[in-house]
């Protein structure tokens, strides 16, 4: 190998190295252990829209529709509301659904986030940070339950969606909508303490719960938990998202864009050397 | 004293030369009023005003897109199915620079002239699509690395590889500017870069199907599979083949003045051995388009509406456009080549915008379609490329013969065979015999 080759065998790999030390911490696992959450009890709830209302005014968006009959048209969040109450009407009567960010313990908008502006924080809300976001919307693309939401009448949008009150709670308060509930339908606590409030209250009136909680496993377990008399189906969750964190539907790829990095270019030299015309003059080519 | 006033004033008499050269060459050459420009010019004024109101009032004012279709057409047709397209630079740097098959170097600089101003085009229509455009930078500065995005990886990709294509069509530059010292520089460095460029294509391509891996459950089962990073590479490569033989169909008729007699001459032979390339790539990809469709079990979704527009998509624009080159090739059918590069071109526009666009949310009852903006933009960027295409393409030598002092030298001696007594004994053995 002479001088040149050796330069450029040289430049080659350590340009490869550089390009292959990031994505080889591919994805970053926060331990789910401590994660903050709320249950939401869907058999307390009386959809009296107070979360709502209390939602729109800490976070300085317009007042919400608080006519009754919006109960019963089918809602999702809006980039001006963060949380909305859907009514269903089931054989146990009336059934109020409050519907947000599910804070997912490995949220798929994060992992897809090339500016960690979606961030997952290690007390468990999902936050977006606005001096980060480039606004491509992939976080929107990525989300299975479609819950960032894009302003897109703003010439500088924001991806809106609920925070879990992310200043309060630094703040030591609770998020505004469980604060202010009063059907005590909703409860702040650490994730894994809800889980057993949760499974408590399935075991002693095992009659009137479904025996599943929504978010337990469900993309590889939420932030926001969820309990209900009637069947989850019915009352509009989406129940097809399975239990695999979706940030692991990408690794397989990830992890293979090292090797490429790597083994590529060694085999491109490789193959150039070896089909070159001995006759061939260097250094002139393009 | 008198050396250093000398070579200054031949310094300022060097750029006033230089400054001189770079108007005069500024100018337009040809006639101005043409169809194609007055078009032209329709198309961008009106792509501005809609752009203004665009940053003014924000998406929503001009685009269709929700909140259940974040990505439009832009996004779809310019960057998804566009740097599909832009593969050929990546493929043909392969075969003449890796492979050194000679037969394909005569358009070896036109295709990477067009895979660079794909992309700086197509990354442009990226920031348009932004939602905060001046943040661009966040991922490439800052402490704000997302390495665990896919998206995260595509724009780096992006990036380093409209770098690494400008430097693989630089000497063309510096040929055009006579610059002979860099123009050898820049020579030297073709190989290094053209490893480098393939390396990233061969992620960025399929870094864009893995963008869509995280959208499972929105997307058509018929079009979602683990396997979409893998199809999108191989289609990558029959795609830009494709738009090089398209390009060449028309750029040997338009710009017939500017090329040199061996890019003419050698066209047809050129566009044939692109079709078999073409013609075997897409057999690997029907076949592993199949092998998913049967791992699947989703025989029995063919006979439903999607399944209809599926076979449309893969038998309709990608069998038979396979069957076709094949064909082609055989008989040496240059008009049928040019017709199978078309539909090879519909086919991967079907195939992009089904995956990223048309399939996409399908289960929601909210449809999307682009606005009569979106598609007067998308129109504009191809126009804009057009235009500086043809602007670079009447100045530098891409498909004209390089400057003389720029040639390759080759070597005039002929070598002289000695042969060997053996083989003379045994050649005149055989005669005897």
């Amino acid at each position: 190998m002479d001088r040149r080759n050796f330069l450029k065998t040289f430049g080659i790999a350590s340009g490869t190295a550089l390009a292959m030390a990031s994505p080889l911490k591919a994805r970053e696992k926060v331990a789910p252990k401590e994660f903050m959450g709320i249950l939401i009890d869907t058999t307390r709830c009386v959809g009296c829209q107070t979360c709502e209302e209390i939602c729109a005014e800490v976070n300085g968006l317009p007042a919400p529709d608080l006519d009754v009959d919006v109960l019963k048209t089918k809602r999702t969040p809006t980039p001006t509301q963060y949380s909305v109450i859907n009514g269903f009407e089931t054989e146990k009567g009336d059934v109020y659904v409050k519907q947000q960010c599910m804070h997912c313990n490995e949220p798929a908008c994060a992992s897809a986030c090339l500016t960690k502006a979606m961030l997952k924080t290690e007390e468990g809300p999902v936050i977006w940070r606005e001096d980060k976001c480039m606004g491509c919307r992939f976080c929107m693309v990525s989300c299975p339950l479609n819950m960032p939401k894009f302003e897109d009448d703003s010439p500088k949008p924001k991806i809106q969606k609920c925070q879990m009150c992310w200043k309060r709670l630094q703040e030591g308060e609770q998020p505004a909508c469980v604060e202010n509930c009063p059907a005590e339908a909703l409860m702040y606590g650490k994730r894994s303490e809800l889980l057993v409030v949760a499974k408590e209250r399935i075991y002693r009136n095992s009659d009137q719960y479904v025996h599943h909680i929504y978010g337990e496993h469900e993309v590889g377990g939420t932030g926001c938990l969820y309990l209900a008399g009637a069947s989850f189906e019915r009352l509009g969750f989406n129940t097809d998202v399975g239990t695999k964190p979706f940030p692991e539907l990408t690794t397989d790829f990830l992890y293979a864009v090292p090797i490429v990095l790597t083994l590529w270019p060694a085999f491109l030299l490789a193959l150039s050397n070896s089909t070159k015309d001995q006759d061939e003059t260097t250094g002139s080519e393009g | 004293m008198d050396g250093k006033k000398g070579s200054l004033s031949l310094l300022t008499s060097e750029l006033k030369r230089f400054a001189q050269f770079l108007l005069s060459e500024l100018k337009p050459k040809g006639k101005i009023v043409t169809p194609f420009n007055v078009f032209a010019t329709i198309v961008l004024a009106v792509a501005a005003a809609i752009l203004t109101l665009r940053f003014i009032k924000g998406l929503g004012a001009i685009s269709h897109f929700s909140q259940f279709h974040p990505w439009g057409l832009w996004i779809s047709f310019n960057v998804i199915t566009g740097v599909a397209f832009a593969g050929g630079a990546y493929v043909l740097t392969f075969i003449v620079y890796i492979l050194h098959v000679k037969k394909y170097h005569p358009i070896i600089r036109v295709t990477v002239l067009n895979g660079f101003l794909a992309y700086v085009f197509y990354a442009g229509a990226l920031v348009l699509d932004l939602g905060r455009p001046l943040h661009v930078i966040n991922p490439i500065i800052g402490n704000s690395f997302g390495v665990s995005s896919v998206m995260f990886l595509v724009a780096w990709h992006f990036m380093l590889y409209m770098a690494a294509e400008f430097l693989e069509f630089s000497p063309a530059v510096a040929e055009w500017l006579s610059w002979r010292k860099i123009r050898k520089v820049l020579g030297t460095l073709t190989l290094g870069v053209v490893i480098f460029g393939i390396t990233l294509s061969t992620l960025h391509q399929s870094g864009l199907g893995a963008l869509f891996l995280m959208a499972k459950g929105k997307i058509h089962p018929l079009w979602y599979s683990e396997f979409i990073p893998i199809l999108f590479f191989i289609s990558s490569i029959f795609a830009g083949l494709s738009m090089v033989i398209f390009e060449r169909s028309i750029s040997n008729k338009v710009f017939r003045r500017r090329s040199s007699s061996e890019v003419i001459r050698t066209n047809d032979d050129i566009l044939v051995g692109l079709a078999k390339i073409c013609a075997g790539t897409m057999f690997a990809y029907l076949f592993l388009k199949l092998l998913v469709l049967v791992h699947g079990q989703q025989f029995s979704m063919l006979t439903t509406p999607w399944g209809y527009w599926y076979l449309t998509e893969v038998v309709g624009f990608g069998l038979i456009p396979c069957v076709l080159f094949t064909w082609s090739v055989k008989t040496k059918n240059i008009l049928l080549i040019q017709i199978s590069s078309a539909m090879t071109l519909i086919g991967i526009v079907l195939n992009r915008l089904d995956t990223s666009m048309i399939a996409f949310n399908w289960m929601n009852p909210e449809k999307y379609f682009p606005s009569w903006m979106e598609i007067e933009i998308t129109i504009a960027v191809l126009v804009v490329q057009i235009l500086v295409f043809r602007w670079i393409v009447n100045r530098m030598p891409i498909l004209s013969e390089p400057p003389i002092w720029a040639r390759e030298h080759k070597k005039t001696v002929e070598k002289i065979q000695p042969i060997r007594i053996k083989e003379e004994q045994e050649a005149w053995k055989v005669s005897i015999i």
